[in-house]
């Protein structure tokens, strides 16, 4: 991987978490197309991979790919960011080959062994069996591990080098990261103690920590792509977070309509979730406001070539702002009322929201940061978009799209026929399910997963080819 | 620089997001404190006593679980042991649970720590939603007990041949696949007849958890079908 162009350690490092994040992107999709083909036809595989499997893979896989990412977009700013070379970075080499391994091999038990015996041995050996955190507990230690040896390296880089704004937010931001992830290590007989602070880790990261996280890459991303002003960028990145941590952390509330938790949920949950979505319209007019300043600035000097340095990874950037106001702040807030989600709770509208949530929100601004390591690997100066990069952001956004109408209208009917009019029963729930419009709906479901993961092949191709692709300026 | 705006300066922006991040910080560990007390599990005695609990204890499984509309609270409340006429529970009546309603303290809470550690060890919520959290693959878990499928004149029964829902509940959980009620089947977990029935009594307790009212109007709409 070292090249003359590459004379960081730490961004040498930060190109192998991106390469396993890639892969594992892949991971992700090909067993959300297994679980997606399960509703059209729900005997494939049935007793071998069933649908709990490739659910637990399709999601985990996605969880980690992200943080795997995350971690790579932090060790590929840092030098950029301080000025000196990440401090710990043998450290963080082998963190990295004993987090792979460790993902390896839940991965291989989950796909093998799949479920246990009631005992405390599945729990730590096989599976938690708490979605999204079902990884064993031994792996659950080994992740606290690489997350305080992550956060060791970052903040012994933080204060050793320049500590920019962005670096600051990032320390502050990683330090909440790893530490929530300890709230879902536990086991309890009641089930409204686990549901609370299982919450914790699942909301606390994605609704929270994550968001900042994204904040301040965007920031970076910014400063990187098309040089705005520092000065400005990092105010906008201190509005956000205060915005961001003060919609989402007592946004909780809105996990805890229906769990057993006492009613003053309801207003905290309403009240503050429906402030989640103004922290993600500031972004987005962030990211477009000094892009259109910026270019601005130089035309007005006399310059119409384009203030973008990276056209590919500055794409998935803007689908970025797009994509979490959309994903995450409409189709959020669709359902984010109790008086709402008194029905929606628990139904495909939930699904919808996190696959363009998480999509919108995080897939987009941590391709980008593939791309700009791409960029900088290759030490091109100009990078331009070739034709795989836009076949790969338009089916991939296409198929994301086309999945989240599917399962809006899939969920408006269960919500509307299961919940509304036949009172959330077991048959209630078939109903709903074998009703014209769902199975419609799961059926194109399917075809736009599909779109996604040839998109995914376009993206794999464009991630391994166009670093050498003459088309760029050097 | 003198005349510079506060609301351009990093340094106020800075300090806003420090304090903001922090009252909501400390407002939820407060809130936490206050909703863990309210969420701790009750016990026998809370029962023996008529104290309502959000989430009772074990024995819970020794009564008759209802869901019922209280006028007081506008919506559907868990009522155990026969309603008050108030819509609150009078943890009289007693209900058998394999054919016994007398399970103590630690015989309960046994029974109830294999069913949790069964849901968790099974997967369960990677299909069905518990509490509404889960999957979306398979029927919301949440009062699944008091679903009327599983009630006397319920299809499960006949379908199973048990005579009651805690026998009918675990025979399917043991063999799913030789009770398929839809094209998607359950598939066989290796569930064995002991964790089935802790899963049975696991089930039996979340029924009694007070959650706000979800789900709505269950199993009170069985009358309607297709919306006829």
């Amino acid at each position: 991987m070292a090249n003359s162009y590459l004379k960081s350690e730490s961004k040498q490092l930060a190109t192998w978490y991106f390469t396993f994040a890639a892969i594992l992107f892949g991971a992700q999709l090909l067993f959300g197309l297994v679980a997606a083909i399960q509703y059209v036809e729900p005997g494939f595989l049935y007793g071998i991979l069933d649908f709990s499997i490739a659910r637990i893979l399709h999601i985990n896989a996605l969880v980690v790919w992200m943080v795997f990412a995350m971690f790579g977009s932090v060790y590929w700013l840092l030098p950029d960011e301080t000025g000196i070379e990440t401090v710990g970075i043998k450290v963080g080499k082998l963190l990295f080959w004993i987090f792979a391994l460790a993902i390896v091999i839940v991965v291989l038990v989950f796909l093998f062994i799949q479920v246990g015996k009631a005992d405390a041995t599945t729990i730590w050996f096989i599976t938690e069996g708490r979605e999204y955190i079902e990884a064993p507990r031994w792996a659950d230690w080994g992740i606290v591990v690489v997350a305080l040896g992550f956060v060791g390296n970052l903040f012994l880089t933080g204060m050793k080098g320049k500590q920019t704004g962005i670096v600051t937010v990032l320390m502050a931001d990683m330090i909440a990261f790893a530490g929530l992830y300890l709230a879902g290590m536990f086991f309890t007989d009641n089930i409204s103690v686990d549901q609370y602070w299982w919450w914790w880790v699942i909301h606390l990261w994605v609704e929270a920590t994550w968001e900042v996280f994204v904040g301040a890459i965007a920031a970076y991303g910014l400063i990187k792509m098309i040089g705005a002003h520092r000065q400005v960028v990092e105010m906008w990145l201190w509005i956000e977070v205060a915005m961001l941590f003060g919609s989402g952390i007592l946004g909780l509330g809105h996990h805890y309509f229906w769990i057993g938790t006492p009613e003053y949920w309801w207003e905290i949950g309403a009240l503050f979730s429906a402030l989640e979505p103004l922290p993600l319209v500031a972004m987005f007019i962030h990211v477009l406001y000094d892009w259109g300043k910026t270019q601005g600035a130089e035309e007005e000097k006399g310059n119409s070539a384009s203030v973008i340095n990276n056209k590919p990874a500055f794409t998935w950037f803007v689908l970025n702002a797009f994509g979490n106001f959309l994903g995450a702040g409409i189709w959020g807030f669709f359902h984010t009322l109790p008086q709402v989600n008194l029905y929606t709770h628990g139904t495909q509208f939930t699904s919808a929201h996190g696959h363009l949530a998480f999509f919108g929100a995080y897939a987009t601004i941590l391709v980008g940061m593939m791309y700009i390591a791409i960029q900088g690997t290759n030490g091109i100066k100009v990078m331009k978009n070739t034709r795989a990069s836009i076949w790969a952001v338009s089916l991939i956004t296409g198929g994301v799209v086309g999945m989240t109408i599917a399962l809006t209208i899939a969920g408006y009917v269960q919500v509307l026929v299961s919940r509304a009019q036949m009172g959330a029963t077991w048959a209630a729930y078939f109903d709903g399910q074998s009703g014209m419009w769902f199975v419609q709906a799961m059926d194109w479901r399917l075809i736009m997963g599909v779109v996604t993961f040839i998109g995914f092949f376009f993206l794999a191709k464009d991630l391994l080819t166009t670093g050498k692709n003459p088309v760029h300026e050097k | 620089m003198a005349n510079k705006s506060v609301w351009s300066d990093n340094r106020f922006w800075r300090r806003s997001a420090t304090w903001v991040t922090g009252f909501a910080s400390l407002l939820l560990i407060w809130l936490t404190f206050d909703t863990s007390t309210q969420i701790a599990m009750g016990n026998d005695k809370d029962l023996q006593n008529g104290v309502t609990k959000r989430v009772p204890g074990p024995t819970v499984i020794n009564y008759k679980i209802t869901y019922e509309m209280s006028a007081k609270r506008g919506h559907e409340v868990p009522v155990i042991g026969g309603n008050d006429g108030k819509g609150g529970s009078l943890f009289k009546e007693k209900e058998k649970f394999f054919g016994r309603d007398d399970y103590t303290e630690k015989e309960a809470g046994a029974l109830l720590h294999l069913g949790k550690l069964a849901s968790q060890a099974k997967n369960c919520m990677d299909c069905h939603t518990l509490l509404g959290n889960g999957a979306y693959y398979a029927p919301d878990l949440t009062k699944a007990w008091l679903d009327p499928a599983w009630g006397p004149n319920g299809a499960m029964q006949a379908l199973t041949g048990k005579n009651t829902r805690e026998e009918a509940i675990a025979e399917f959980l043991q063999h799913p696949d030789q009770y398929p009620t839809h094209a998607r089947m359950m598939p066989d977990l290796g569930i064995t007849a002991k964790e089935a029935k802790g899963l049975v009594a696991f089930l039996k307790h979340m029924s009694s958890i007070d959650t706000n009212g979800f789900p709505r109007n269950f199993g009170h709409m069985q009358g309607a079908v297709n919306g006829k």
